[in-house]
């Protein structure tokens, strides 16, 4: 190797040097920019030597030179790079620093424009039914809510007037033949209408709203809603219905509660129940009718009872959405007032 | 409907203890609703006679009373009532006691003057509901002993049951106490009936012309009667049933029905002798024992006294007010009648008058009840009328109506596929006879003929349902069907929650207002009111009118909040609304409407891309067709060809106006029936373009009176298939721009589909716009 004491090496390693020297002492990434354009630019001092390198006449010493000042040039760049970084972290950390906000100042004012809207209480009652049945296997059956006679009373086994439609205070819409339309009382017409149209065998239930002719207080509306489950198939019997609702008992509430039936009367069903579920505590919750579905009715769907068998059940959901939040009015529920909306989450 | 535990258990022997007596009620279906313990002795209250009683000048109302409790201290006590005269027996709560009513009887004084105790009236004792003063016991009670004992007041329970509608045999005594002994395994004995002396036959004629309405009639003839005061169980059990005492005679009629579920009814013999059973002629009327005048209608059913064909009886219903027995009466006609349930609920309700008697029969009672009422009739008047006599004999005329046992069969088989479980046949059989059934075994069959109390059984089923309440619910065991169908929600149905979640998602509340409207609330917000439907029987005018739209509801929730304070609110709803149709039922269809109070077109038009873009549903913005009732220039139709799929926009600031609702408030209402069911196939995935693209800006002029959509159709057309993108990034009016006018500007982005873009393609491009642009009236901005 030749000698690296020419003055060509010097003035390289000195250049070197003082660029170094300089790009470190730049303060601002725009200072440091000059800094760099000066040394490497054409006027620059490495770019001076290695114009002067084609003085150099021995072959051997020029590309040796050559190869240092490419060197040079790669080593300076990397202090270059290395001196930017370090300069755009303290350039950020003062944007970082004048861009502090009070967090919680922002949250209020989150919280005060940015709101997700609300389910009604009954929605999301209806909706967890819903989905704990889709797990037990039951589709979800939709009717209208304005019905005939024949579908709200006289196929669920009651004929024109008997006795038993008094269990329900009606209200009739105005027709051409008074009393043949009225405001279903219940859901259970959507059993029929199931029956008619869904081949069997059905695992439904049938969620909605009903109407009742009653003046509204605490515990009662003229319009409510509830839920109807409808068993059709073959062999299904009284001890099914009993397991199925166990199912949903805890499944719905939870592990900790049960059921029982107790004897009543319904009739479209028979035989019918009532059922109650127990808390854990020992209280029980009376909660809705269900039973075997009468023959009758089968026929009313258009299925021999001597091939299919099935149960039915229904209860309230506004009563579900009231117990759990521990509403005390149920006008409150309707009263659309966003101060009672806004509450739940 | 209330029941006596000592009824029942001169039924049947029953257990004693009342807690388990309701918890069988209620395994049986008979629903105990309350239980009232009475005629328990109260503590401390002792017989004690008034000797004297003094006035005092400054307290009028009430009377100083000088009692001896028997224990030779005069005792001083104030008393509210009037009733009681010196010398009278009369229970007095001594210092200490505490009353059934929680009351602690303190010394405690008016005028600085103490009383010492408090003197007692039946509903202080817990003895009666009602009471008209002190309780009177009879002059030779011993004093300082319990009245309780004194009289022989018996501790007893009320059981108010909650029966369905189906239990008309429960309206008596005897059909819980059948129910309760077949529970726990012990004989029926019925109600007590003392062997019956006979007097000569006597037969009443009866004469019946309705046979259907009255399909059996039996007239008893009794006769040394002495009315006069009932003993005092028998007042008593009727106080704890809610009913009054009258006298003897009525009060005996009054507790066979209600032991044995038999209406009877008794006239004085030397005033009706002979009966005739007919329809009422219109324009009669009758006075009935409440002593209101009834017009009759023709389909009542009238019992008359067939020697001058007058009434006597609204039948099954209510008896008249002149035929009433009198305190001379000493000869008795004693009516049990079936009459057919439907009529009798008719006229009960078209008189208004539901008495004890029609609630039985209009559930049905026992054609074959009469004789057993009959003869409880006379043991419980024995008491007080030692020589009353029963004559033989008595009347009964059945017709073809009357109805008759049935057979009924049920097999092991059809029990165990109805209920699950496999019952013994024997045991079945044992069940039925146990409640009346008369049941025979053939093989795996039980052949039964249904008593005529229970008119609810007549199938299998009827059967099986008796058997399985009597097996015990409990003991029927739980299993879960073996489903071949799997749960799910449909595609509408779970498009409908996507729904509801993008609307959450917007921060809209979900509102439920009422579906029924007044008269005047469509009107008013521009809406027709031609195809509304009414309802018959509405329970506030306000609420007679089915809603044709959403709209109505969600303003007044929109007022109301503002009126509490709540400007501006963003509600929605999902339902249904019931225009009239020409078929029976209404064109009952599920809508959305969302409102914001605070809200523009702007508010609605971001919902609407929102719902959009969630559900894969678009549809035209027309806004050559203003929706009824919204802003004239700033809402549109959402159209599909034709057909409108729903409104967005404003709502018409004269109808904010009017219904007081302040600043704007945004629509947007969507068909649910067409969006929800639709089911968008899913999207198939192109190949992301690795070539370039280019980005053209073009900024037109063009009169507000075509609509930017038309520009925007115009170059999407012009650029053709190498158009990517298109977005209209700004819209200017005023200076520079042509009063009427504004400046739109589009930027294109441009791509080819395979290579590269070359500039010659986007001058290309951009000349075809501008060129569309111009076509429409639409001037290239330099």
């Amino acid at each position: 190797m030749a000698s690296s004491s020419t003055p060509e090496h010097q003035q390289l390693a000195q250049a070197v040097n003082d660029g170094a020297s300089a790009i470190n002492a730049a303060s601002t990434t725009e200072e440091l920019r000059t800094v760099v354009s000066a040394l490497t630019g054409k006027k620059g001092a490495i770019s001076t030597i290695k114009s002067s390198l084609g003085k150099v006449s021995d072959v051997e010493m020029r590309k040796e030179l050559g190869q240092l000042v490419n060197e040079a040039l790669t080593s300076l760049q990397a202090i270059a790079d290395s001196r930017s970084q370090q300069l755009r972290v303290g350039e950020f950390a003062s944007v970082i620093e004048s861009d502090r906000v009070d967090i919680t100042e922002v949250a209020m004012s989150a919280r005060a424009t940015q709101r997700r809207g609300r389910l009604h209480l009954v929605t999301q009652a209806t909706e967890r039914l819903e989905d704990v049945f889709i797990g037990l296997g039951f589709q979800i059956a939709e009717g209208p809510e304005v019905e005939t006679d024949f579908y709200n009373f006289e196929a669920l086994n009651m004929p024109p007037s008997h006795p038993a439609r008094s269990m329900w205070d009606t209200l009739f819409v105005e027709s051409d033949e008074p009393g043949s339309v009225v405001l279903r009382t219940h859901t259970s017409p959507v059993q029929i209408r199931v029956m008619q149209d869904w081949p069997p065998p059905i695992y439904a239930i049938m969620p909605g709203r009903v109407f009742r002719k009653e003046t509204p207080d605490a515990t009662h509306m003229p319009v409510f809603h509830q839920i109807e489950g409808l068993v059709i198939d073959r062999g299904i019997t009284f001890a099914d219905l009993a397991g199925t609702i166990e199912s949903f008992t805890k499944a719905f509430f939870g592990e900790g509660f049960t059921s029982r039936l107790r004897p009543s009367y319904f009739p479209f069903t028979e035989p019918s129940a009532e059922f109650d579920i127990r808390r854990p505590d020992g209280s029980w919750i009376e909660l809705g009718g269900c039973g075997m579905v009468h023959p009758h009715v089968l026929r009313a769907g258009g299925l021999d009872p001597a091939e299919w068998s099935g149960f039915a059940f229904g209860f309230g959901i506004d009563r579900m959405a009231k117990e759990r939040h521990g509403v005390n009015d149920l006008r409150d529920m309707y009263s659309d007032d966003v101060r009672f909306t806004e509450q739940f989450s | 409907m209330k029941i006596l535990l000592s009824i029942l258990r001169e039924m049947a022997d029953i257990p004693s203890d009342p807690e388990a007596v309701a918890l069988a009620l209620n395994s049986l279906g008979l629903a105990v609703e309350e239980m009232v313990v009475v005629g328990t002795p109260v503590e401390g209250v002792v017989t004690a006679r008034i000797n004297r009683m003094e006035k005092h000048p400054d307290a009028a109302k009430v009377t100083r009373c000088f009692v001896d409790a028997g224990d030779g201290v005069e005792r001083h006590v104030w008393c509210g009532a009037t009733n009681m005269s010196e010398g009278d027996v009369v229970p007095l709560a001594t210092l200490g006691t505490t009353m059934p009513n929680g009351m602690n009887i303190a010394r405690r004084g008016i005028l600085g003057i103490d009383s010492e105790g408090m003197l007692c009236s039946e509903v202080e004792l817990g003895l009666s509901d009602e009471s008209s003063g002190l309780l009177i016991l009879p002059k030779d009670t011993p004093l300082g002993v319990s009245p309780f004992e004194a009289l022989g007041i018996e501790h007893d329970v009320v059981f108010d049951l909650d029966l369905t509608r189906n239990r008309a045999d429960c309206w008596g005594h005897l059909g819980v106490a059948r129910d309760l002994a077949a529970h726990f395994g012990v004989t029926l004995r019925g109600p007590r009936v003392d062997v019956i002396t006979l007097g000569g036959a006597s037969s009443l004629p009866v004469e019946i012309i309705a046979e259907e309405n009255c399909a059996s009639f039996s007239i008893t003839h009794i006769s040394g009667v002495t009315v006069g005061e009932s003993p005092r169980w028998v007042a008593q059990r009727l106080a704890h049933l809610g009913m009054r005492s009258i006298n003897n005679v009525v009060d005996a009629s009054n507790l066979v029905m209600l032991e044995t579920n038999q209406p009877n009814h008794a006239y004085d013999a030397s005033v009706v002798a002979s009966f005739r059973i007919r329809l009422a002629h219109s324009g009669e009327s009758l006075v009935t024992l409440d002593g209101q005048t009834r017009q009759l209608h023709a389909e009542d059913l009238l019992i008359c006294n067939a020697s001058d064909d007058s009434g006597v009886g609204l039948a099954g219903v209510m008896g008249d007010l002149h035929s009433e027995i009198a305190s001379t009466t000493t000869e008795l006609a004693l009516e049990s009648a079936w009459f057919s349930p439907d009529p009798i609920r008719y006229s009960a309700q078209r008189h208004g008058l539901r008495s004890e008697a029609s609630v039985r029969f209009e559930r049905g009672t026992d054609p074959n009840g009469w004789s057993l009422a009959a003869e409880r009739f006379v043991t419980i008047l024995k008491e007080t009328c030692p020589n009353v006599v029963l004559h033989a004999s008595p009347t009964v005329v059945s017709t073809a109506y009357c109805p008759q046992p049935i057979p009924v069969q049920v097999s092991v088989s059809s029990v165990e596929r109805l209920l699950g479980v496999r019952i013994e046949v024997s045991r079945i059989a044992e069940i039925l006879s146990s409640i009346g059934f008369e049941s025979r075994i053939e093989g795996d069959t039980v052949k039964c003929v249904v008593p005529t109390w229970r008119p609810d059984c007549a199938q299998e089923v009827d059967l099986i349902e008796e058997v399985a309440r009597h097996f015990g619910f409990d003991n029927i065991g739980k299993t879960i069907p073996n489903s071949t169908v799997h749960g799910r929600l449909s595609n509408m149905q779970q498009r409908r929650r996507a729904l509801r979640r993008v609307l959450v998602g917007l921060g809209l509340d979900e509102a439920m207002p009422s579906p029924f409207l007044a008269a005047g609330d469509l009107s008013r917000i521009g809406l027709t009111e031609d195809n509304v439907l009414h309802l018959a029987n509405p329970l506030v005018a306000d609420e007679s009118i089915l809603r044709t739209s959403l709209r109505p509801g969600l303003l007044r929730s929109l007022k109301y909040n503002q009126s509490h304070r709540a400007p501006k609110i963003g509600i929605w709803e999902i339902g249904h609304v019931y225009p009239k149709s020409s078929q029976q039922l209404p064109d009952e269809s599920e809508q959305l409407a969302i409102l914001v109070s605070g809200g523009d077109v702007e508010t609605s038009l971001m919902q609407w891309n929102a719902i959009c873009d969630a559900l894969s549903v678009g549809a035209q913005l027309d806004q050559g067709r203003v929706p009824a009732g919204l802003h004239a220039t700033r809402s549109a139709s959402l159209t599909r060809g034709k057909k409108i799929v729903g409104v967005v926009g404003e709502i018409d600031p004269v109808v904010l106006d009017a219904l007081g609702i302040e600043g704007r408030v945004s629509v947007l209402e969507i068909d649910l029936s067409v969006i929800l069911n639709e089911e968008p196939k899913p999207v198939q995935a192109r190949d992301i373009n690795r070539f370039p693209s280019s980005d053209i800006d073009l900024a037109f002029v063009m009169s507000d009176e075509v609509p930017a959509v038309n520009l925007q159709r115009a170059l999407r057309q012009a650029a053709g298939k190498r158009l990517v993108r298109i977005d209209l990034f700004d819209v200017y009016r005023g200076k520079g721009v042509a009063e009427g006018s504004r400046n739109l500007a589009f930027r294109l982005r441009l791509q080819e589909p395979e290579g590269t873009l070359t500039d010659s393609i986007l001058a290309e491009v951009q000349q075809a716009c501008v060129a569309a642009g111009e076509k429409i009236g639409a001037a290239i901005r330099a």
